[in-house]
């Protein structure tokens, strides 16, 4: 009897306790899906602090249209299945606006399944913001009129590493080498099309694709790149495919750029360490020395978390917010439709330049760098006294590529 | 082409030493005990971080003796004051004893040092070239990863069949009744045991922390491979897994190399094939990508044609 009546307190207290945090009602709630757990972890915990700090920023500044902000965060372990229960779970708790960006597959599950919500939830439309997912298909013949998305895509990104190569005048033998799958397949596909067209004299000579994240020991990879007589290597790996192979490269004397997409994603920079010093280089929408100081808010953030790993690597998570605030205060309205068309077309001011959304795919087009890993950096990554030093900027009308996109808005 | 040849053959070996430092204790820990032992990877990454935290206060040459003695340690912990427990409920219970034990460590990693990779970059010490080849220098962090698995090879070896205590082990394999029936104290042995081989993983991960990446998944992403090694070399065989680590390392070295695929062989034959062939997707698969499934398919047909590996000398 004593067992169930502490039991039965236990319940009790659990109740309360749920309802003493059942947030009020007058607020707008911010749904963040993305890994909490597991091997993707890392990446997920860093933009959910992110996410916390444009929050307290935004309301700080009054909220949307004055009403408060609140954060709900949930976990899905980047797998598209997961993430569909925490989508449901995210509406159940009333949120109207859905940030994702860990995995493309993630983001074309989220994508189909908020479109089919909108449709049969008339006047309880969701939006979703995607600030990571780059599979070029989610703002073309997957596009929809819900989804935004505030990083460049593949594609884009492409093109912009294809420009800073066609500068380079002694570029003449391009190796590509990308995980296999989806995305790695067509990051060597654009690679291809894009180098043919800007500088057809340079030879393609690999087109390596290895399974993800299963190779250990990248030397042979490294072997036959040698073999080639590349001087230059284009990869969209990620995490441990990239870090793996740039150390294999370093042990194996190989002299050559590297051209990645994740060469300054978080945890990157530590692991490669001064192996990647004046090779590496990466393409992102900011750097730490992308301005002569760094930007007020990534020095707030860094103030505020303090960890070795604590970087504000999402800058276009502030362009999302700045975005979100000035359609807000544009449609009047925190309601999801009136806020979305606001957003078509909307154009914001940030510290590195003009930012515009496009209306016709809703495809951000915001400024990007080429840079290059350096140890001679006034502002370093990670505590690890390297950073990275703008090679090129290119601005936001040059990163935009035609869309097959055929928009339906809402009547 | 001679220049490709010779550095796979070595990226081979050197790949293939680094698999036996990783497996050498875990075929020890299961020809002796017969335990499936799942946090054997963990005990690598341990010596990996473990190596690394000491280093930056008593230098790399210390560390790499003192780091897999630390590790040796908890593996006579683990194995006195849990394994031994489990071991009473059965061959089950030892395995998800050493499975819940993997995650345990794993977690407890992450607790200390982060979820991202840590900048374990090669010592300074040993951060020279060894040798010029075709113009290119060899690291010696490698030379020294060759020269200590080689080391462990003949300390196994020795250690087996020439002393008393390898006899007791070797006795323990084939005929554990009648050790212990003549007055063994087999429960200390397997103390020993487990103690030598989580310090040789410990060793391993010394120096496979910085030839590949330390981070907390790095237990998860070398366990299944090991595993592989040690089926297929043979239960409780050293050279049985030092034969296995080179097949494997070598193969799987050469495979990447060979941009060929079934399509080739059809052309070659004469044969048509155009892209909407059934099964064309199959056909255009190069050796190259398929080059690191390669040991998993070498398991499987190892287990259905010879379940005892190379040179073992017990069913598995």
């Amino acid at each position: 009897m004593r067992g169930s009546s502490s039991r039965d307190t236990c319940i009790w207290l659990a109740l309360a306790a749920m309802l003493l945090a059942a947030p009020a009602a007058a607020e707008v709630k911010f749904a963040y899906i993305d890994p909490l757990s597991g091997g993707a972890a890392s990446a997920g915990i860093n933009a959910q602090k992110h996410m916390t700090y444009l929050v307290d920023r935004l309301n700080a500044a009054g909220g949307l249209n004055g009403e408060k902000v609140q954060l709900i965060s949930y976990d899905n372990k980047v797998d598209p299945q997961e993430s569909l229960i925490a989508l449901k779970k995210a509406l159940d708790d009333g949120a109207r606006f859905v940030f994702q960006g860990n995995g493309s597959s993630v983001a074309l599950a989220i994508t189909d399944a908020v479109l089919k919500y909108n449709e049969r939830n008339p006047g309880k439309e969701v939006l979703f913001l995607n600030y990571a997912a780059v599979d070029p298909a989610l703002t073309n013949e997957k596009c929809n009129f819900w989804h935004f998305r505030f990083d460049a895509d593949a594609d884009m990104k492409m093109g912009a590493l294809t420009d800073a190569i066609a500068k380079q005048p002694l570029t003449k033998n391009v190796y590509l080498i990308n995980q296999d799958y989806s995305f790695g397949r067509a990051v060597a596909a654009a690679a291809k099309k894009m180098l043919a067209e800007k500088r057809p004299d340079i030879k393609i000579v690999g087109d390596e694709l290895h399974p993800l994240q299963k190779v250990q020991d990248f030397s042979p990879y490294v072997a036959k790149i040698k073999a080639s007589g590349a001087d230059t290597v284009i990869t969209g790996n990620w995490s441990n495919d990239m870090l793996l192979l740039i150390k294999a490269g370093k042990d194996a004397g190989l002299k050559v750029n590297w051209y990645t997409y994740y060469g300054g994603a978080l945890g990157a920079p530590s692991a490669i360490g001064k192996d990647g010093i004046g090779i590496v280089k990466q393409i992102s929408e900011y750097h730490n020395n992308a301005l002569p100081e760094l930007d007020p808010d990534v020095a707030a953030f860094k103030k505020r978390f303090t960890g070795k790993d604590d970087e504000f690597g999402y800058y276009r998570l502030k362009t999302t917010f700045d975005m979100i605030a000035a359609a807000a205060n544009k449609a009047k309205s925190n309601d999801p439709i009136k806020l979305a068309r606001a957003l078509e077309g909307i154009k914001v001011t940030t510290t590195v330049g003009e930012a515009e959304m496009r209306a016709d795919n809703h495809q951000i087009l915001q400024p990007m760098f080429v840079s290059t890993f350096s140890d001679n950096v006034k502002f370093d990554v990670e505590k690890t006294g390297l950073g990275f030093k703008t090679d090129a900027k290119i601005n936001a009308k040059d990163t935009a590529l035609p869309t097959t996109c055929k928009m339906q808005r809402p009547s | 082409m001679l220049e490709l040849i010779v550095f796979s053959l070595l990226n081979g070996i050197v790949y293939g030493l680094l698999l036996f430092m990783l497996s050498s204790g875990l075929t020890l820990i299961w020809s002796m005990m017969g335990v499936l032992n799942f946090a054997h990877a963990s005990m690598f990454m341990l010596g990996a971080y473990f190596s690394y935290q000491i280093a930056r206060y008593i230098g790399f040459w210390p560390a790499l003796v003192v780091a897999p003695l630390l590790v040796g340690a908890i593996g006579a912990a683990v194995e006195r004051y849990g394994l031994r427990h489990a071991h009473k409920h059965g061959a089950v219970a030892e395995i998800l004893f050493t499975f819940g034990l993997a995650y345990l460590i794993a977690e407890f990693v992450v607790m200390l040092w982060g979820r991202n990779p840590i900048a374990n970059g090669v010592p300074a010490v040993i951060d020279f070239p060894a040798f010029t080849l075709f113009g290119t220098s060899y690291p010696f962090y490698k030379a020294l990863m060759m020269a200590i698995s080689v080391g462990m090879f003949a300390f196994l070896y020795l250690g087996l069949k020439r002393t008393r205590v390898g006899l007791i082990i070797r006795a323990s394999l084939t005929h554990p009744n009648m050790v212990s029936a003549l007055g063994h104290d087999v429960p200390r042995i397997f103390v020993l045991v487990f103690a030598v081989g989580s310090a040789l993983a410990g060793l391993a991960g010394v120096i496979g922390g910085f030839a590949l990446l330390t981070e907390p998944n790095m237990a998860a992403a070398l366990g299944p491979i090991v595993f592989v090694v040690v089926v297929v070399g043979g239960l409780g065989s050293i050279p049985g897994a030092l034969v296995a680590s080179m097949v494997i390392g070598i193969v799987q070295t050469f495979a990447v190399a060979l941009d060929y695929s079934l399509l080739d062989l059809f052309s070659a034959l004469n044969v048509q094939v155009s892209r909407g062939s059934p099964l064309y997707e199959i056909y255009s698969i190069k050796i190259a990508q398929a080059a690191p499934i390669i040991p998993y398919l070498l398991l499987v047909l190892m287990l259905i044609l010879r379940p005892k590996g190379l040179m073992g000398t017990r069913e598995t």
